[in-house]
């Protein structure tokens, strides 16, 4: 269904930016789910959708699914509406056209089995390489006092693959999320971003209309926003251990494993029993859900982040209760090819909807 | 579970708005209560799917509304648009026990958008649900389900046997098999007959067949019908029923709030023949949408086209369906189908009536025709920048006023007069007892939330007693 006023010369649409733009049509003339986050008050300020458009209102939605419950055309409707489907669906694709560098885009088309492959290969190579460094003996023995954890993988091979992996991460992520904002344009003040910033952090668009989102079922909840919130917290938590660890580390000249009451542990177990429970809740949310409103090609993906940031908290956790024994030296091994394939993984999965999705509320706020 | 061999205290016929009150309010009071969706599940709610807010008399500013709506105001509004066609005694109950309800529909689950955030010309006088009426639809099943009401979709209503004034059994059909089900009370919320197109053609003849049906299509008014014929007294005019401008590319059936079209005081608007028959910029479009579904059925082909140019497109909520579009008003009109000729010369004289004056989208303005008949009092401008746009306009219809006659207590009354035993109603098949004709955004929620609580309780104290 072409748009009231859309310019014949635009390329065609994707089919889901096609499903999207029928949905906000419809929607737009509709206007009943105005209160329930930011998207519809944005497609109230629209009278047509670009391919632009629709990939920021994607963004945007949280997929809270509180419009979808309360739709009147939702399917089995012949008109079908079923807004976060067809976001989530228009996401992916968001994420694979603003990918850097540009080839890796393809890899947002099964990213569940890439993320778990990228994570097997990972791991096994962690492993394969701690096992050839070192002798048995010394991955088996139990190391103690400062340096035990060098002893088993040399300081610097650790920090700096483990950097270099970080620093792509962040580089690759910052490149598609430039693209992703200069698509759609947009008004950037500071002012814009600090808002952003607070309906991100508190994941306002969660809040339906007070009373959390539709999530796993029909009947408003919390409990996703509370999990999201600790699985996010959680991860800043543990990089605010590894920070204050490498301060320790380089700024003083402590040495780690550190005392289990010294900031860098507190902050690390604290964030990694976050990051567990999180992750742990969100998969049992994600089994139990309503599959209507779901879009099923992005689940993959979205499962095998989750199970990634997992298996990172557990191996972190188990790492420091077992870290005065024998089983140090794998475990830590272990948990280094996680902590590995995370970075690596960390902009070609569903973690790119962070930045995306603030990018997209920084847009909103500026057009209010 | 549900059980169809034993004997219920309060059988409930629905699953709108109307029957939901009914039969929480029922069970609340300690009623077995057997509620009879004819719908499949995700179709359930009647007409109230498609409805947004909720009419409340209110004192003072609440979390959900503004400013203040007091009885007497109310009133007024009720009894100009009705033109008197109404029973002030039931109207004024229903006003004043309105302004006690958004308390019970929030502890139902019921979620309203804070006040001044909805449209704002009614968020005075309107509670707007969050998310609309279908949100509101799943919290009272919801909160039904938890209190134990026994619900089945599918489950039609074939007739009751009302047996001097009592009603002794009802006749369904579940999934397509008949059952009999007891009950000690029935409450009849099963809406009104707009969807039954052939007891609509008994008024209106085949032009009927142009009609859209704005909500839902299992309104067949089955168990009003095998009410009336058997001597229930009738309120409200048979003939008569609510209709508005719709797109005419519309579906038949459920295509709810974003078919209207808010295109008619921007534009002009002709009939089959390309010439126009109303003035279109007689007052605000909330006060004057109501009567162009009327205006419409009463054209040639029940079909009229609103036409305005490219000034005008960006002033009214954007159609579901894209405009017809065109460089010239004679490529427009071939396009919709009509005669150029005629459409160029009713826009010419239209054009050459137009007085200068201060124009004004939000209010009654200056800009207004000079010698045309029929005038545009309002929101007149040439129609001269192009692209120009054209939407084809059917009458949709939102609901019939014919219904049962009831009292003060919800209980259905005897063509003689006499009150039935042990039959209640509510919401739109008993709604013409007090708007027997017009329109008040949100009032037919009020009336079937107000008489689906008194109903309820009503139903549920003589089931027990």
């Amino acid at each position: 269904m072409p748009a009231t006023d859309t310019p014949g010369t635009e390329a065609p649409l994707s089919e889901a930016m096609a499903d999207a733009r029928h949905n906000m049509e419809i929607c737009n003339a509709c206007r009943y789910c105005e209160g329930f986050c930011a998207v519809f008050p944005a497609m109230q300020r629209r009278r047509a959708f670009s391919a632009a458009d629709l990939d920021h209102l994607a963004s945007l939605c949280h997929g809270c699914q509180g419009c979808f419950y309360a739709c009147q055309y939702a399917p089995p409707h012949p008109w079908g509406i079923n807004v976060p489907q067809a976001f989530a669906q228009v996401r992916a694709e968001s994420y694979a056209a603003h990918a850097w560098p540009k080839p890796m885009g393809r890899v947002f088309a099964r990213n569940g089995t890439v993320v778990s492959l990228l994570t097997a290969a990972a791991v096994t190579l962690v492993l394969i390489l701690a096992g050839a460094m070192q002798s048995t003996d010394v991955m088996l023995t139990a190391h103690s006092g400062p340096g035990a954890f060098f002893a088993v993988i040399s300081y610097n091979v650790m920090v700096y693959t483990a950097a270099a992996a970080l620093l792509y991460a962040i580089l690759a992520m910052a490149m598609s999320t430039a693209s992703f904002w200069r698509a759609s344009g947009g008004n950037f003040r500071p002012i814009h971003f600090a808002r952003a910033l607070h309906d991100a952090m508190t994941l306002k668009n969660l809040g339906g209309g007070g009373d959390g989102c539709n999530y796993p079922g029909e009947s408003f909840s919390f409990t996703r926003r509370w999990l999201h919130h600790a699985m996010a917290y959680g991860f800043l938590l543990c990089f605010a251990a590894t920070s204050v660890a490498t301060i320790f580390h380089h700024g003083l000249g402590w040495i780690a494993p550190y005392s289990p009451l010294s900031p860098p542990v507190i902050l690390g177990t604290v964030g990694g029993i976050l990051m567990l429970i999180g992750t742990t809740g969100l998969l049992w949310l994600k089994v139990v859900a309503d599959p209507a409103p779901a879009a099923k090609a992005v689940l993959g993906g979205d499962y095998a982040l989750l199970i990634l940031l997992a298996a990172v908290a557990k191996t972190g956790l188990l790492l420091l209760v077992l870290r005065a024994t024998g089983a140090m030296g794998w475990l830590l091994a272990l948990h280094l090819g996680f902590v590995m394939a995370l970075f690596l993984a960390l902009p070609y999965s569903k973690f790119v909807h962070a930045l995306f999705r603030t990018a997209a509320l920084v847009r909103d706020h500026g057009e209010r | 579970m549900v059980d169809l061999t034993r004997t219920y205290d309060v059988l409930v016929i629905g699953g709108g708005n109307a029957a939901l009150c009914a039969a929480v309010t029922a069970r609340e009071a300690g009623a077995s209560v057997l509620l009879l969706e004819s719908a499949p599940k995700p179709f359930r709610g009647g007409n109230s799917r498609h409805t947004r807010n909720f009419r409340a008399m209110h004192p003072g500013p609440t979390k959900v509304l503004t400013g203040s709506y007091l009885e007497d105001e109310y009133w007024d509004d009720l009894n100009r648009v009705t033109g008197g066609n109404t029973d002030e005694a039931l109207a004024r109950m229903t006003i004043r026990v309105s302004a006690e309800m958004t308390p019970w529909m929030e502890a139902c689950g019921v979620r309203f958008q804070p006040a001044l955030s909805g449209t704002i010309s009614l968020s005075r006088t309107n509670a707007f649900f969050l998310g609309g009426g279908k949100a509101l639809l799943n919290a009272y099943y919801a909160t039904a389900t938890r209190l134990g009401v026994d619900i089945l979709y599918d489950a039609e209503v074939t007739s009751l046997h009302v047996d001097d004034g009592f009603v002794r059994a009802a006749e369904i059909t579940w999934r397509g098999f008949p059952a009999t089900v007891n009950a000690r009370c029935v409450v009849a919320a099963a809406g009104g007959f707009q969807a039954n197109l052939d007891w609509m053609r008994q008024y209106w003849g085949d032009a009927v067949d142009n009609f859209i049906i704005r909500g839902t299509p299992y309104a067949k008014g089955k168990v009003l019908k095998n009410l009336l014929d058997q001597g229930i007294a009738a309120v409200g005019d048979p003939t008569q029923f609510h209709a508005v401008a719709l797109d005419a590319r519309s579906p038949q059936f459920d295509g709810g709030i974003s078919t209207r079209l808010d295109s008619v005081p921007f534009s002009i608007v002709v009939n089959r023949n390309g010439e126009r028959f109303y003035d279109e910029g007689e007052d605000v479009w909330p006060k004057r949408y109501a009567i162009w579904g009327r205006l419409i059925a009463q054209q040639p082909d029940q079909i009229a086209y609103s036409i305005c140019d490219s000034r005008a497109f960006s002033l009214f909520m954007p159609s579901v369906y894209p405009a017809i579009k065109a460089d010239s008003i004679a490529e427009l009109a071939r396009k919709m189908g009509l005669d150029a000729v005629t459409v160029e010369t009713t826009v010419t004289a239209y054009n050459n009536a137009v007085q200068p004056g201060r124009f004004d989208s939000t209010g009654l303005d200056e800009c207004r025709t000079e010698g045309l008949d029929p005038p545009k009092t309002h929101w007149a401008r040439r129609i001269e920048e192009g692209p120009f746009y054209g939407y084809p306009l059917r009458p949709g219809i939102t609901f019939t006023y014919l219904g049962v006659k009831v009292n003060e207590s919800a209980r259905v009354l005897m063509a003689d007069g006499k009150p039935t035993a042990n039959l209640f109603a509510s919401g739109e098949i008993m709604a013409g007892n007090i708007l027997g004709r017009g329109y008040l955004a949100g009032f037919g929620m009020t009336i079937g939330t107000v008489f689906g609580r008194i109903a309820g309780r009503e139903a549920a104290r003589h089931a027990r007693n």
